[in-house]
């Protein structure tokens, strides 16, 4: 009892191939779609790879271009198949290859699935990853002369400017670290003296932050410097004003602008996954149909197509009697030398 | 004496005619390319419109806009011609309108040049807007409580951060205005009040810029307050600190980046012109081509295609002639109504002389 059989004639054949061959550019397409999609993810990462310390994994955007290349070379292939379907001369050298190919399909669509879900759990290890990388980022700000990291304060720069964010997780982890690099301090004043004497590493810390942190939206002049002091500034109080700094955190906007970006291609690759089982039954159809011609001579017979030749339970129990053969094939073979040399 | 005249036959009108459809759609496609880049200019324009102070420089993506509109229909009019040249029943209703076509064709190609003309005559003319506006910008800068001015802040603030540049024509221009609203000095201290009875006006200035002048490349983080203060700082020196704020203005800048994208669609402009002038004066070799088979005993042989019947200067004069001619006709009837009673009298005697001179020809 074949699964979803349907009774084909030439001309729903003709139409058939015809649709499948149609389905299988766009799919082409679509390959090519996947393919750069991963190549701008990746580009998207190398960009910032600084302020991830050179850390962050390339699997996900590899994995969609080479799945991307498999599809197109896939589907160029079924359409080639599906046009000469309609010719049974050219038809006949490319029926043995066909149910391999078929089989592959199906794998090929397993890993897609497998791809869009990493879409969606790929946030997690990025994360982590962003974190620790702002935090050495910042840690560098001030190392401007130091050979590898003289970019580092002008990279934070911009993406604070462009993300509008300020620090790992708000302005205050400026506070922590020393962001002003020691040629610019004068050790002589009474200031800088106590401040580096405040604390136990000898760090000139202050509560201040970056211009980069500065929001424009503000109505007043931006305060970067002294900014938990209510007196050093006129009419400012630190705990009621909102709009002089920016006051999100680098690490949740980078997570949310990554994190968009993969989302919106998961669920890219989850149609893409729909058109491709699409074809695949459409290629199964075209197949199926061909093979089962009433009167093999004539190409004008009826005949019949299906997904499954039996049901999924009979499909499965033969696939694995199938597994079991082979298995015992080996044994029964080495268990005949042993008794033939016994025997014998 | 026809100019550039060329010999066709069936076959090649048959190719001039199907090369003519593929090169009309093609200018369709260039007109609508046309189209699209006069909206992005005018879109870039807008965008900045609160830092200019008039839109005198709007009239070049205006233009563009419209010629490329009319381009898109002009050459969709020349490729139903086209279409219909070969048939020789459908190609007569057309004959009206090639004349108009051809006008309208030849004023797109100049209106197109005085497109690249003026947006190179119009840089003085943005100049003085971008002074301007960016002047009233600058001064505007702390009014962020006073309806209609209140996002000029925000307004140059990204402008600068965008376009990498301070004040208008450098730094300094921070200076000669007040730029810190009222609201946030502090009118009891000292330093606020030597520095408002410093100048006429009272203005509260100081050596100091805001934080979007800051240049992120500076090795060291940004002074914005005090520049010219050499000890209020330690290790600066103001005369050869280059990298702390942008040296460039931002009228500068926006010229720079107006001119630049202004000179990036000039070789653009000019191909579509070449291609405009193609269509043109292959749809006139087709119509001449056409209309001389057709005149023909034999409509598939061979006919002439010219650009002009007679020369330049025999067109010329023609064109002249008949200009004149109309306006006679016009004058003359004018001059009718007031003198007919003695025109009548003289085409009296006119017509007795021309009879006295016809009288004695028959004789001899």
């Amino acid at each position: 009892m074949a699964l979803m059989l349907v009774k084909f004639d030439l001309k729903k054949r003709v139409k058939l191939a015809q649709s499948v061959w149609f389905m299988y550019w766009f799919a082409v397409l679509a390959g090519v779609l996947v393919f750069s999609m991963g190549l701008f993810f990746k580009i998207e990462l190398r960009k910032r790879s600084e302020l991830m310390d050179n850390n962050e994994s390339h699997f996900l955007p590899n994995l969609l271009i080479l799945m991307g290349l498999i599809a197109c070379g896939i589907n160029a292939f079924g359409g080639k198949v599906c046009y000469d379907s309609l010719d049974p001369t050219k038809f006949a050298k490319w029926k043995p290859m066909l149910k391999s190919f078929l089989v592959f399909c199906v794998v090929f669509n397993a890993l897609l699935f497998v791809t869009a879900l990493l879409c969606f759990l790929m946030r997690i290890p990025l994360q982590f990853t962003l974190a620790e990388g702002l935090r050495n980022g910042m840690k560098y700000y001030k190392d401007t002369d130091t050979p590898g990291r003289c970019y580092m304060k002008r990279t934070l720069d911009l993406m604070q400017m462009e993300f509008r964010c300020c620090g790992n997780d708000n302005y205050r982890d400026w506070f922590e670290i020393q962001w002003v690099s020691n040629r610019y301090l004068d050790f002589s004043a009474k200031e800088v003296k106590d401040r580096i004497g405040s604390n136990v590493d000898g760090q000139y810390l202050m509560d201040g932050v970056p211009f980069s942190c500065c929001n424009p939206s503000s109505p007043r002049p931006c305060i970067q410097l002294q900014m938990t002091n209510n007196s050093a500034h006129y009419s400012y109080d630190h705990y009621t004003e909102e709009l002089n700094v920016w006051k999100r955190g680098c690490r949740d906007a980078l997570l949310s602008y990554y994190g968009g970006m993969m989302n919106t291609i998961g669920a890219l690759v989850i149609l893409v996954i729909m058109l491709e089982i699409a074809v695949t039954v459409g290629m199964q159809y075209v197949n199926s149909s061909l093979s089962t011609l009433a009167n093999p001579e004539d190409p004008e017979s009826e005949s019949e197509g299906w997904i499954l030749e039996k049901t999924v339970k009979e499909t499965f129990t033969d696939i694995m009697d199938k597994m079991k053969a082979m298995g015992k094939g080996g044994k029964v073979e080495e268990g005949g030398e042993a008794a033939v040399a016994t025997v014998s | 004496m026809a100019l550039l005249k060329m010999k066709f036959t069936q076959q090649r009108r048959v190719r001039l005619a199907q090369g003519l459809w593929l090169l009309s759609w093609l200018a369709v496609m260039c007109g609508a390319f046309i189209f699209c880049l006069g909206v992005y200019l005018k879109t870039e324009l807008l965008r900045r419109d609160e830092v200019m102070d008039n839109t005198e420089i709007h009239v070049v993506p205006n233009i563009l806009m419209m010629v490329g509109l009319a381009s898109i229909g002009t050459n969709w009019v020349a490729s139903r011609v086209c279409q219909d040249s070969l048939d020789a029943s459908r190609f007569p209703r057309w004959k009206v309108l090639l004349l108009a076509w051809f006008a309208v064709a030849a004023l797109l190609c100049c209106l197109l040049i005085a497109v690249v003309v003026l947006s190179y005559a119009l840089q003085g003319r943005l100049e003085e807007s971008l002074k301007v506006g960016l002047r009233n910008g600058i001064r505007f800068y702390k009014d962020t409580d006073v309806p209609g001015r209140c996002f000029q802040k925000e307004t140059i603030d990204h402008l600068q951060m965008e376009f990498r540049c301070c004040g208008n024509n450098n730094f300094k221009d921070w200076f000669e205005v007040q730029w810190v609203s009222n609201r946030y000095l502090d009118f009891t201290s000292k330093d606020v009040k030597d520095r408002i009875r410093s100048n006429v006006d009272g203005r509260f200035l100081l050596d100091g810029v805001p934080f979007s002048c800051c240049n992120p490349a500076s090795p060291r983080p940004c002074l914005q307050y005090h520049l010219t203060d050499n000890r209020a700082h330690y290790n600066y020196e103001y005369q050869s600190e280059e990298l702390n704020l942008y040296s460039r203005g931002c009228r500068q800048a926006l010229i720079d980046y107006y001119m630049d994208l202004m000179n990036s669609t000039g070789p653009g402009v000019l191909s579509v012109i070449l291609i405009q002038m193609s269509v043109l004066l292959s749809l006139r070799y087709l119509q001449t081509a056409v209309e001389g088979a057709m005149a023909l005993e034999n409509p598939e042989g061979e006919s002439e295609g010219y650009l002009l019947e007679k020369g330049v200067k025999q067109t010329f004069e023609d064109c002249k002639a008949k200009v004149l001619d109309m306006l006679k006709f016009a004058q003359v009837d004018a001059a009718d109504a007031e003198v007919s009673p003695g025109a009548a009298d003289a085409e009296k005697t006119v017509d007795n002389t021309t009879e006295k001179a016809a009288s004695p020809t028959p004789a001899s």
